[in-house]
């Protein structure tokens, strides 16, 4: 991480964390977003959390970027995961355990087809 | 295990690290006893001694700050440490039904510790996460949505 | 002086660049110079206005107006139109563009997220997400643009008022402790969020801490501190992990620490835990247990400003208070002040909790009504019940009948409903809660939570509570009512602190909106909720019972008894009013009386 010593500096960090943004949106990159906030977690999330990279892992997906974040406000459907492939809107998944987890990695993020059952509706 | 006397050794190096790491100051003193009580499962009278006599505080200041916080025990705690959320927002979710599961697999009832030494089984203030209400925290590990059948299964968990 | 009635933001996303975004920027710029206004008006650059398919477009604050498909040979019409003559440049706005920033715009339409904007959409433990999303673009703008005054009256001008509860104007706050001239000084940050049901702090400080560490660090240059504090409950590890983490990367960044941003301006923050006390939320009570004491409040005056952790001065604000910062600096006070009601400005972060439909966090502007609430934006009382009350503010609260559904959110309309904002708590009940009941609930909270310094809260909720008990327990006496009313008068005149204070508002609101309940409790040893097990009855119900047995063979203590097809009876000695009977009946012959 690069130290910031100005204002023009912050700018260019601005600039470029937009740049990087719009390269993953632009790649097509897929975005895995687990809610990891207190409530997720007393849901279940590291569990589906750890579902997802496992995953990832011994199917050796590439390309599927997993990130975290706080608490999104619909806690009574957690575990939340949200997915972003490339420049479409994001979809927003409810009580994702590990195995619906699965699921969307397989049927969502590599097969292009969300798993309707379990979308929340935004 | 029981509740054997915790051997000085470890007593003084607990104190010694807490301290290590915060500062002999006054105004350190909650993170110290919240540390030492973190690593032996509560704060012992010889605990209190020590960490009075490197801070020169008087004991009877120490137990007047140990004695007022809740997560602050001077009485010997279970290894495992149950707290169970008793507001009205878990309540109103159910939480009467798992508090009572709770107290037939333990047999015990509030504030009381397991004669074998394993659990403490608390009641505690809101947690803050009243959208998967009922919530209990055991040791770091927290749960949420809990089901009372689902009691007895996550307490064989711990040993 | 620099005072901007107005901002302009400018989409510089790729697409709009290629459109021709720069240009058009730079046309803005000149013609502001040319008509004197660029004293008057900021130009900003920022992203994702809307979708860029009708770039080059930019944002006008604080109307909120949205500008599309602009061209360089526009902006001379645009700047006279709507800077100089005062009207909105319709030509350029989308005909179905609501003129609303729909970036804050929520699932539900009445919510305008300001400090909820980046919970659920950034990484809070990447600092890079918070930066994409214009953060510290604030602190970077107040470090070389303002003075410590200048900033000082920003937030006065946009009648932020403290989120914790007191509602104490924050401009004010930091006025007074930047006037106080001992040293050093200290900015904390109360993290102690107790009241059950909330937890809109916890939100913010495990989705966009970074928010906070801004607010903290503008708030300590505007009244002089290097050094800042968050005091974050211990029931929050998650929440401290992140914090911790957040002010690791900002200082990594040079964010937080010496020479920030090369302005001379050194301040940093230090994360400290509670240890499991609500009290330690009170103001005085926090910085106590900052310096390693019990957690007990203090008489003020002296007050914080003045004399507070250390004795030394000392600036205490809310999470959400600190997190709205970067937002009012960014978007100009006015934009703020263009929410709300006239005393009460912005917008409040609440937890709708209890017999509603959609529980949760919800932000919206002040000035929306409690009916709006519940029944817009909280969807309704949950399977369609009759409302009865509401509780605002958290356990301290007064609560509120259906008289009250037209007051608007309002710290001085509720007060005078007889109740508080507090930190936002919202406890909807519908027709099957006993408002006694729940009145020795909050007080069972209450008592628990009192730190024992002043013998009124101390003894005096302690005897409440035995009271609310008896009655609830069908004990109630001739004078109860009488004995309450005179111990909730003493605890409030005589306590120290917020808790005392406000201890008796469960209690003084019910037995003012539902005094016939206490009634019948007491005289007719009635529960009209059917909710208190010892002034509630079990009964089957002759003729409608079919003798099937099934609910005496789930009785847990065998209270049912009954021959096969004949009417069944509970033994209303034995029967311990679990309500396992009603729930196994299939023809609805269990009722309560």
């Amino acid at each position: 991480m690069t130290t910031i010593k100005s204002l023009e500096d912050l700018k260019k960090a601005r600039e470029e964390a937009l740049k990087k943004r719009d390269v993953k949106a632009a790649a097509g990159t897929a975005q895995v977003i687990v809610g990891m906030g207190t409530c997720g977690i007393a849901a279940g999330a590291r569990d589906t959390m750890k579902a997802i990279l496992d995953t990832i892992e011994k199917d050796s997906l590439n390309g599927i970027i997993v990130t975290q974040t706080g608490c999104i406000g619909l806690c009574e459907k957690e575990p939340i995961v949200q997915v972003v492939i490339g420049n479409q809107p994001k979809v927003t998944y409810g009580k994702v355990d590990p195995e619906v987890a699965k699921r969307i990695l397989k049927d969502h993020v590599i097969n292009g087809k969300p798993v309707s059952d379990h979308v929340i509706q935004m | 295990m029981t509740f054997e006397q915790i051997d000085s050794s470890v007593i003084q190096k607990s104190v010694d690290e807490a301290i290590q790491r915060y500062g002999a100051k006054q105004d350190e003193l909650i993170p110290i006893l919240s540390e030492v009580n973190r690593s032996i499962g509560y704060l012992p009278g010889e605990a209190l001694d020590e960490i009075s006599k490197q801070l020169k505080l008087p004991k009877s200041q120490l137990f007047s700050v140990a004695s007022f916080y809740r997560m602050l025990s001077t009485k010997p705690r279970g290894r495992h440490v149950i707290q169970f959320c008793e507001n009205a927002p878990c309540h109103i979710a159910g939480g009467r039904q798992v508090w009572q599961a709770l107290v037939d697999e333990l047999h015990l009832e509030a504030e009381e510790n397991s004669a074998d030494g394993k659990w403490s089984l608390l009641t505690t203030s809101c947690l803050g996460i009243c959208g998967v209400g009922p919530v209990m925290m055991i040791d770091d590990d927290i749960y949420g949505n809990v089901d009372p059948k689902a009691v007895p299964d996550i307490l064989s968990r711990y040993h | 002086m620099k005072y901007y009635r107005s901002h302009v933001l400018v989409c510089v996303d790729p697409e709009c660049l290629k459109k021709g975004a720069h240009e058009v920027e730079d046309a803005l710029q000149d013609e502001l110079v040319a008509q004197g206004l660029i004293d008057e008006v900021q130009v900003l650059e920022t992203s994702r206005i809307g979708d860029c398919a009708n770039g080059p477009e930019l944002m006008v604050y604080p109307e909120g107006v949205h500008y599309t498909n602009l061209t360089p040979n526009d902006i001379p019409y645009l700047v006279e139109e709507h800077f100089l003559k005062g009207r909105i440049a319709t030509k350029f706005v989308q005909e179905d563009k609501k003129v609303i920033d729909e970036e804050l715009s929520a699932p539900t339409s009445k919510e305008v997220r300001v400090v909820l904007r980046n919970c659920g959409v950034i990484d809070p433990e990447n600092i890079e997400d918070y930066i994409a999303e214009d953060g510290y673009q604030a602190l970077g703008e107040v470090l070389t643009e303002y003075s410590p005054e200048q900033v000082i009256d920003i937030v006065l001008r946009s009648g932020l008022r403290g989120r914790g509860g007191a509602g104490f104007p924050t401009g004010k706050k930091w006025q007074f402790c930047r006037a106080s001239a001992e040293t050093p000084k200290y900015v904390i940050c109360n993290a102690d969020e107790g009241d059950p049901g909330a937890f809109m702090n916890r939100r913010v400080l495990e989705g966009d801490p970074h928010s906070v560490l801004e607010g903290m660090i503008i708030g300590a240059y505007a009244i002089g501190s290097s050094q800042g504090y968050i005091y974050c409950r211990a029931e929050y590890p998650i929440a401290v992990r992140t914090l911790n983490i957040a002010i690791k990367q900002a200082r990594n960044m040079g964010l937080l620490g010496k020479n920030i941003l090369g302005s001379g301006f050194d301040f940093d923050i230090e994360v400290r835990m509670g240890a499991g006390a609500f009290v330690c939320g009170e103001e005085t009570a926090l910085m106590a247990s900052i310096e390693g004491r019990r957690g007990e409040p203090r008489p003020r005056p002296p007050f914080p400003a003045v004399k507070g952790l250390f004795m030394k001065p000392s600036n205490i604000n809310n999470v959400e208070t600190y997190s709205n910062i970067p937002q009012i600096i960014l978007r100009g006070p006015e934009w703020y002040a263009s929410m709300g009601t006239e005393k009460s400005k912005g917008t409040k972060t609440f937890a709708l909790a209890g017999d509603v439909k959609h529980t949760g966090l919800i932000e919206v502007p002040f000035g929306l009504t409690l009916r709006e609430i519940i029944f817009d934006v909280g969807g309704g009382i949950k399977d369609d019940k009759e409302f009865k009350a509401i509780q605002t503010g958290g356990p301290m609260g007064g609560c509120l009948p259906k008289e009250y559904l037209d007051l608007p959110m309002d710290y001085e309309e509720l007060a005078k409903a007889g109740s508080i904002m507090g930190s936002g708590g919202l406890v909807v009940m519908d027709e099957g809660t006993c408002m006694v009941d729940i009145a020795r609930f909050f007080m069972e909270f209450i008592q628990d939570e009192s730190c024992g310094k002043c013998t009124p809260c101390r003894v005096g909720t302690k005897r409440m509570l035995e009271i609310l008990e008896r009655i609830c327990d069908g004990k109630g006496q001739e004078g109860d009512i009488e004995t309450l009313e005179m111990l909730c008068e003493q605890i409030r005149q005589d306590s120290l602190c917020g808790l005392g204070q406000g201890a008796p508002n469960p209690v003084v609101s019910t037995l003012k909106h539902f005094r016939d309940e206490y009634e019948a409790h007491i005289y007719e040893k009635r529960c009209p909720a059917k909710v208190c097990k010892s002034l509630i009855r079990y009964e089957i119900v002759e003729g409608v019972c079919t003798g099937c047995t099934v609910c005496a063979r789930n009785c847990p203590v065998t209270a049912i008894t009954g021959e096969r097809r004949q009417t069944h009876v509970i033994d209303p000695d034995i029967c311990i009013r679990c309500g396992i009977c009603m729930q196994v009946c299939n023809f609805n012959a269990i009722v309560i009386k």
